[in-house]
């Protein structure tokens, strides 16, 4: 007795199974599963495959590593591919890197959303054949062939104070404005600052650092805060991008701008409007493009043999010329780039 | 669970919801049933995907797969009752969160780790009784109770850890969480998924209190008239959601080997998604078991198949979003056309819940649909 009512309303209890299927043929299709080199099996030893995996999509700091080492990738005319997930959390990583592992790709270039909650699946992976590199944010030592890091922290440091001083003539009273309390690449940062500030800077006292927690908002309340309470403040230094942006906003529409002088970390374009409206003369950062670069050279040297990733292993690395694996597996890119008016224009992350 | 009345109007089983289907054998109704289609479509992917998406038919990847949707795969057996009785609880993510740190920091402060998994449900007991009680007690909706316990329980979780995380759990404990049973592919978290599947089958379909659920969920009023404890059903099952989410948070710091203050972030989302993907309807009073575990399997598999075919993750969250948007919408929609086609063809037959007092015999008369074509 189905009549076309009874039949319409099966037809209901169906549709998230038509949807389900639809959906996912559409997708497959419309993009073509263009890697359809399923041949290759288990990893690719000699595979010049390298595949970036960065903390997160859709953002531009990694947009800027990738593009760095997709250029690299072309010019040792391997292939590239960049997969990751959304939201910068460890398991979503996980589920990228079992992926990988599935596939097979010779090497696995990844900035790290947590030291220890990748290591499992990174060594599966490599137990599989593929090179991992890690870059920017390393995993312990044990689960990675190389760590491509960005500049070491004394580097950083010593930058840093170079800028400051620079800005504020060499004497009076600065302040930090840092990420999060325990943020350890952060103290340790400005640990080293304090003891070259001490050590080379006799003029210039260190007043106060302050925590934004890497919020905008409250990294602009603390500088507000700063100034009131240092009346006479000569300079800010915040070694989070997030931080000197946020500082840099306050300054630009106070009675303190060109005043007090501030430097840090940041990006060109978050800054570009304040160096160009005399807020900041100058700040640092490394280039993630190069990072990227490096990094996709390192993946290439070791998925050719050429290194293993021990210390004095040397390796070229394209325009960047050759570089040398330090200890624990350590490659440094090398000194943090100075960004100012003259130059702010040829940078874009 | 669909009753074996004999076909007539007598009232309905009471859990049952009202079906037309007395004029209807058995085997069509099993095949029209919502779980059987989430099986479906579930069989309908894996073999599209096997077919199309390089290394999908590989053993490895159900073993992947399991592993990730583990965690919301316990806590949606849970979920699914809570949800059918009206009520949500948002929090269980934050409470997953809780328990990890909990179970690390005691673990790193010296407690022995037994000692420390103990506390950690301890504290998923507390967190769901907390939850439970501002509900039935109090008397607040849970859906504004559990938007401030998410915040809550995620805040306290960050606080206690910080940036930090706690990462030197025994390896006994990290590879049982990674292993697999045996020589086979399955991850070893299956066996108490299935402890757990089959007394949450047993306890929603098959007792006294799993009827009681249903009858809260249709209409709370006349559940409590009825004799129903509704205010005690309620609580327990927050507790129970908040124990069985302090397990998903013990074994998501062992499989990961790291408990962190946010861990599971927005996975409160992924079991609701699932579970309203199953055929529960969010409204409450309707669902089972068996499709929300097909409905975290989906998602899950849809995610691998993307993944493998090089997707990026937004097209992930698009494909899913869409997927869950069409099928919630689009059952409740034709639901809907159909039903209120009904009212204005020939009625039904009426469950005990509602009376309208109308006892024409439920035929699909073709008035319905000469009327629907003249419209």
């Amino acid at each position: 007795m189905t009549t076309a009512t009874t039949r319409r309303r099966g037809v209901a209890r169906f549709v998230p199974a038509v949807a389900a299927v639809l959906g996912l043929s559409l997708v497959l299709t419309a993009c073509g599963g263009s890697d359809d080199e399923g041949g290759s099996g288990d990893g690719g030893n000699g595979d010049l495959s390298v595949t970036f995996l960065p903390k997160n999509l859709g953002n531009p700091y990694f947009d800027a590593s990738s593009t760095g080492g997709e250029a690299a990738v072309k010019e040792f005319e391997g292939t590239f591919k960049e997969v990751g997930p959304s939201e910068a959390t460890p398991d979503s990583q996980v589920s990228y890197i079992n992926t990988l592992t599935q596939q097979g790709t010779g090497a696995i270039a990844i900035s790290a959303n947590d030291p220890k909650a990748i290591g499992d699946a990174l060594q599966e992976a490599r137990d599989a054949g593929t090179k991992v590199v890690t870059f920017d944010s390393d995993t312990d030592p044990e689960y990675r062939d190389l760590f491509v890091s960005q500049a070491d922290a004394k580097g950083i440091a010593s930058k840093q104070v170079e800028l400051i001083a620079k800005a504020i003539g060499d004497q009076g009273k600065i302040a930090v404005l840092s990420a999060s309390a325990n943020a350890t690449n952060q103290n340790e940062w400005i640990r080293l600052m304090e003891e070259e500030l001490k050590a080379n800077h006799p003029n210039i006292e260190l007043v106060e650092t302050v925590y934004g927690d890497d919020d905008d908002q409250t990294s602009f309340d603390k500088t507000a805060a700063l100034l009131q309470k240092h009346s006479d403040l000569k300079g800010i230094v915040s070694p989070t991008t997030v931080g000197i942006a946020a500082a840099a906003r306050y300054l630009s529409d106070s009675q303190y701008k060109g005043k007090v002088a501030l430097t840090g970390l940041g990006t060109p374009d978050q800054m570009r409007e304040y160096v160009k409206n005399g807020t900041v003369g100058s700040f640092a950062l490394w280039s993630p493009e190069d990072l990227g670069y490096l990094t996709a050279f390192a993946s290439k040297a070791l998925i050719e043999g050429d290194i293993e990733g021990k210390e004095g292993d040397t390796f070229e690395a394209g325009k960047l010329g050759e570089y040398t694996v330090g200890a624990d597996g350590v490659v440094v890119l090398g000194e943090p780039l100075e960004f100012n008016k003259d130059n702010i224009d040829d940078f874009n992350f | 669970m669909t009753s074996l009345l004999h076909p007539s109007d007598a009232p309905a089983q009471q859990g049952t919801r009202t079906y037309r289907d007395h004029q209807r054998p058995l085997w069509q109704r099993a095949l029209l049933n919502r779980d059987v289609a989430v099986w479906a479509a579930l069989v309908a992917v894996y073999l599209y995907a096997s077919a199309t998406v390089p290394f999908f038919d590989r053993p490895i990847t159900i073993t992947y797969l399991l592993l990730d949707v583990a965690p919301i795969l316990l806590i949606a057996l849970p979920m699914t009752l809570v949800i059918i009785t009206g009520e949500i609880d948002l929090s269980v993510a934050s409470t997953v969160a809780l328990a990890s740190v909990s179970f690390g920091v005691l673990y790193d402060k010296g407690t022995p780790i037994l000692v420390a998994a103990v506390a950690a449900l301890l504290v998923g007991v507390l967190c769901g009784a907390f939850n439970g009680f501002l509900v039935t007690v109090v008397g607040l909706p849970s859906l504004a109770v559990t938007i401030g316990t998410l915040a809550l329980y995620r805040g306290v979780a960050v606080g206690l850890l910080g940036t930090t995380a706690v990462t030197d759990f025994p390896d006994a404990w990290t590879d049982w969480a990674r292993g697999r049973i045996g020589e086979s592919d399955i991850p070893s978290i299956m066996i108490p998924f299935a402890v757990l599947a089959i007394l949450f089958i047993l306890l929603l379909h098959f007792t006294a209190f799993g009827r009681g659920v249903y009858a809260i969920g249709l209409n709370e009023g006349a559940a409590r008239f009825s004799g129903i404890r509704v205010e005690r059903t309620k609580l327990i099952l927050f507790v129970l959601t908040g124990v069985v989410s302090a397990l998903a948070g013990i074994y998501y710091t062992l499989r990961y080997g790291s408990a962190r203050g946010d861990n599971a972030n927005g996975m409160e989302l992924q079991v609701i998604a699932a579970v309203l993907l199953g055929g529960v309807s969010i409204f409450g009073g309707r669902g089972a078991l068996p499709g929300v575990i097909a409905g975290v399997l989906l998602i899950g598999a849809i995610g691998s198949a993307l993944r493998l075919a090089d997707q990026t993750a937004d097209v992930i969250n698009i494909v899913t979003g869409l997927l869950l948007v069409v099928s919630v919408v689009g059952s409740s929609a034709l639901g809907w056309v159909s039903s209120r086609r009904r009212r204005r063809g020939a009625p039904e037959p009426q469950s005990s819940t509602t009376k309208t007092g109308n006892t024409l015999p439920d035929t699909d008369s073709p008035v319905g649909e000469r009327e629907r074509e003249s419209r």
